[in-house]
């Protein structure tokens, strides 16, 4: 349906645009700029910082740009006198209720209200101090929250409840007490927070960061008893480059360089355990389908893929009912972590209880994961402390390395070789193309049948996605796979994860496989990842990740040779016996609030 | 002008509302609307958008469900006229609010009733059976139900309302859309304060005419007013619009009247040498009933602060205009108060009460610094020592 022109004019400019437009939207295309806070492109309108006012011919009254549909013969002014008095005395209230300490916040230099008040300032402090106090809730191992510096746009919230459907955090109170807070004000590790972080890419100032771990990882490298390692997930490869204004590019090269000049000890890559992941989860969907196919046995399909821990506790929070769908495999992180401090320390003769294991991740909810009781298979915490892409950057910029100067190196060995299908983990639909790749063929002994590896139905930003390749002229061995259709279905973003999850629930739908991601277009948009973060940057981060894919010698990951050798002469089979105690895990039920 | 108020009494008046009613029904909706334009008849809630365009703009949208919303969430301070009109003449609230239905083209009406008025839910209640069986018998498909408030002053803002009846928290929308096109449920909703329901019902019953002849060209017929303060004869009134200030003072004052606070805590205060040139209608000082009045022993500092208290609690906090802005006129005028901020400082407040006026979401925000200019310019000097 071709929609209506609305003709108008911005600053005496005439422009026309659809209806249903926006005024922030029309002046955009017209380049002016109007100033926002509340508005953010991911989610839906809210119009209640005011920042964006702008002057209407013939209204008394100061419409938000962001919340205003353009009419017809609409005569807009961004900038006049009026619009500039509004909006300076809008940022100064706000800065009257914000903990300013800017110096010290790890958002400074990234804070939008520092931005809108460094433009619109004139210095002297206006008005009188009306800051709350409360402590920090730092009980979360994934979340900092600080009331103190919240401006009550309700991005989080909107983030929370729109994109995410988990609603941890909500409007409480009203006046001048209303503020964003939990379920009865429970500290946020007791709430049915997932950990996710989108509140955070999402939060204009720091009210939201994440917990911060930097000076312990620094401690750890500076301790010359300590034998540190670190592990980079593949979604921060194409991000890390954004902490330095360079836009969403492949640099793993630059990123290796960065981690080995910070003072690492060694340099791995939890891409390895990205496509050991895919050994176990394709062994682990094979038997589940063999033993509903062949033995009869009640076993629960669709199996779900687990590497988002975000996504695995929204399903223990919220859908408890089928933990048992989710696959046993620990996530990629999570593998690492127990091999390093057992397998890995044995080959280099290292002392487990002197190693600590840090890994990047463009995740929050991995701070949390690492910290689960469950994830001790080695004997130790198997992963000691997980950094963000964002605290990554920040620690390469302490530590005075210019990042695009850096040559590229390549990872230690071993625990550092991988392949093409490993580092699509990083995107939606990644983890199912790359356990497509392999598992089609170790039942068919061929390739998949899509153009150069490509699994093309998987990918792109579309919230659900399905995709099903016929199995045919199988193995002797996989007979009962013969002529069967796989079904898979792909979610990212928890909101879409529940649509999904609803109907597998009710039986609407029927699939073998699902994969799903709690972040919208997988971990490339996870919590941990540079901020701002729009679909657009989300697109390019995927781009470079499948544009890294192509460039890999090996992009399957059954052939990759680390692989085969730790399966000769360690784990010995996919889901085996030390594959059981190291790599998998199990879930339990948590309550709704 | 005359010097004389005129007391009207077509709120109370004991009408067969049946009949009229049937008599509606036998016209079309266009009769009917046409009849609330002509009488000029503007809402009584206090803003005063003119009640039949309105109702026309509800006609004139498609959907397969619009509803019509009876706002009794009275509260603000020193308004208590539409609890009264729902003790004495409920039976015609709800006539009206069938009258707005039949001409909206609407099946379904709320009460959004204030919780604090949750004592009147048995008798209205039972008034509601009674009418549904009424309606049955004119052939008439309108059901009522109430829905009750929880307390918060916001909610009496037409779309925090709406958002509280759908279960969430009560914040304004943005508008547009505007409830005629898109309101509860996203339907098309005309929504209409009590008072404005009963007198569509008596235009209905008597004409455009009579109701026209009354109030002056900006405000036409009369209004249900709440008088309370410094006065020997507090209670409830119906007056003809558009008389002065000092003509109303005349009737209800004690002798000593040094203000009056027309339209409640969002209202505007007048002082004594203006009562004379003050029109208490929408060409004046619109107000949705409060009249309060304050004699000389009242301290205008104490008064503002009390309405300003009030803002900064019962402020949704959704807008920034209007969470902080209210929190800093209170704290400014307590901090000239004490010279922790110099009286000019009250200008730099006046300035910010200006961006509140024009930048707040919604209409709460947009007139809390109404009783904070008008106190400012006319008692100043009680602020400051």
């Amino acid at each position: 349906m071709s929609k209506y022109k609305v003709s108008l004019k911005i600053n005496n400019l005439p422009v026309s645009v659809d209806e249903g437009t926006t005024i922030l939207e029309a002046a955009r295309q017209l380049n002016f700029k109007i100033p926002t806070l509340c508005h953010h492109d991911d989610l839906c309108v809210a119009g209640n910082c005011r920042v964006c006012v702008v002057e209407q011919e013939g209204s008394r009254a100061l419409p938000a740009a962001c919340a205003t549909p353009v009419s017809e013969g609409m005569e807009i002014r961004t900038n006049s006198m009026k619009v500039r008095q509004a909006r300076k005395n809008i940022i100064e209230l706000l800065l009257s209720e914000h903990n300013a300490d800017c110096t010290k916040c790890f958002k400074s230099g990234y804070c939008e209200l520092q931005e809108a008040a460094n433009e619109y300032r004139t210095g002297d402090h206006v008005y009188l101090d009306v800051r709350s106090q409360n402590e920090v809730d730092i009980s979360s191992p994934s979340i900092e929250k600080d009331d103190s510096k919240c401006i009550r746009c309700q991005r989080c919230v909107r983030t929370c409840t729109q994109l995410q459907s988990v609603s941890a955090l909500a409007v409480t109170h009203k006046g001048k007490d209303m503020k964003i807070s939990t379920f009865l004000d429970k500290p946020m590790n007791d709430v049915v927070c997932t950990n996710c972080g989108q509140c955070i890419n999402r939060c204009p100032t720091a009210s939201l960061v994440e917990r911060n771990y930097i000076d312990q990882v620094f401690d750890a490298i500076y301790d010359p008893k300590k034998f540190v390692v670190v592990q980079t997930a593949p979604a921060t490869r194409v991000a890390i480059s954004e902490e330095f204004g360079l836009g969403p590019n492949r640099s793993t090269g630059k990123l290796v360089s960065a981690l080995r000049r910070l003072g690492f000890d060694k340099v791995l890559d939890t891409d390895f355990t990205a496509d050991l992941t895919i050994m176990e989860e394709g062994t682990e969907l094979l038997t589940r389908l063999k033993e509903a196919l062949v033995d009869g046995k009640d076993v629960a399909l669709p199996m779900m893929t687990s590497c988002s821990p975000g996504w695995i506790k929204f399903q223990e929070h919220i859908f408890p009912d089928m933990l048992d769908n989710l696959s046993t495999c620990k996530s990629p992180q999570q593998m690492f972590g127990p091999l390093a401090k057992t397998y890995y320390a044995e080959k280099i003769n290292k002392n487990p209880a002197e190693m600590v294991v840090v890994s990047i991740m463009p995740c929050t909810a991995k701070k949390y994961e690492a910290d689960r009781p469950e994830m001790r298979g080695s004997g130790y915490k198997d992963v000691d402390f997980v950094l963000t892409t964002r605290e990554l950057g920040r620690m390469i910029h302490q530590a005075g390395i210019e990042f695009d100067k850096l040559d590229d190196e390549k990872y230690d060995s071993i625990l550092g070789e991988s392949t093409g299908a490993a580092v699509i983990f990083g995107a939606t639909g990644g983890v199912m193309e790359a356990a497509l790749r392999t598992a089609y063929e170790i039942v068919t002994g061929r390739e998949v049948p899509f153009a150069n590896l490509n699994i093309k139905p998987v990918r792109g930003m579309e919230g659900i996605k399905e995709a099903a390749v016929k199995i045919k002229d199988v193995k002797p061995e996989w007979s009962f796979l013969e002529g069967v259709e796989l079904k898979t279905a792909i979610a990212h973003g928890l909101t879409n994860a529940k649509k999904l999850m609803e109907k597998v629930r009710d039986g609407s739908a029927n699939y073998h496989f699902i994969e799903v991601m709690a972040c919208p277009s997988g971990c490339i948009g996870g919590g941990g990842q540079p901020i701002p973060t729009n679909m657009e940057i989300r697109k390019k981060r995927a781009a470079a990740i499948y544009e890294e894919d192509e460039k890999m010698a090996v992009r399957k990951s059954h052939e990759n040779p680390e692989i085969t050798a730790i399966y000769e002469s360690f784990l010995h089979n996919p889901g085996g016996h030390r594959s059981h105690d190291l790599l998998h895990t199990h879930y339990s039920p948590k309550k709704r609030y | 002008m005359d010097n004389k108020i005129k007391k009207v009494d077509l709120i109370f008046e004991k009408v067969d509302y049946l009949d009229i009613l049937e008599k509606s029904f036998k016209r079309t909706q266009d009769e009917i609307i046409l009849d609330v334009i002509d009488s000029g008849l503007r809402g009584r809630g206090g803003a005063g958008f003119p009640t039949g365009l309105k109702w026309k703009f509800a006609k004139n949208e498609e959907a397969d469900q619009k509803y019509v919303i009876c706002n009794a969430d009275e509260g603000e301070p020193g308004t208590f006229k539409d609890r009264e009109i729902l003790t004495q003449s409920p039976e015609k609230v709800l006539a009206g609010m069938a009258l707005c239905g039949m001409a909206t083209g609407a099946s379904k009406g709320y009460i959004y009733l204030r919780g604090e008025y949750n004592f009147l839910l048995p008798s209205l209640s039972a008034t509601i059976n009674k009418f549904h069986e009424d309606l049955k018998e004119l052939n008439f498909d309108f059901t009522i139900e109430i829905n009750s408030g929880s307390g918060a002053y916001v909610c009496g803002e037409e779309t925090a309302l709406m958002e509280s009846m759908e279960g969430k928290r009560g914040e304004p929308r943005n508008k547009p859309p505007f409830p005629t096109s898109s309101g509860y449920l996203g339907k098309p909703t005309s929504i209409n304060n009590v008072e404005t329901l009963v007198f569509a019902l008596m235009i209905a019953k008597e004409g455009p005419t009579k109701f026209k002849e009354m109030g002056t060209f900006d405000s036409r017929g009369s209004k249900v007013f709440s008088v309370s303060g410094d006065t020997p004869t507090a209670g409830i009134f119906e007056l003809e619009l558009g008389m002065s200030l000092e003509n109303f003072v005349n009737e209800f004052g004690d002798g000593d009247t040094k203000a009056v606070q027309i339209g409640g805590a969002a209202g505007f205060c007048v002082s004594r040498k203006d009562f004379k040139d003050t029109v208490i209608g929408f060409e004046g000082i619109p107000t949705g009933g409060s009249m309060m009045l304050f004699n000389s022993t009242r301290s205008m500092f104490n008064i503002l602060k009390d309405y300003l208290e009030f803002f900064e609690e019962e402020s949704c906090g959704q807008c920034t205009p209007c969470r902080v802005g209210c929190q800093q006129l209170l704290k400014g005028i307590e901090a000239v108060k004490k010279g922790v901020k110099p009286p000019a400082y009250l200008d730099e407040l006046q300035k910010l009460s200006e961006t509140m006026k024009l930048a707040s979401k919604c209409g709460l925000g947009q007139s809390a610094p109404n009783p904070f200019n008008s106190i400012i310019n006319n008692f100043r000097e009680e602020i400051i020592y």
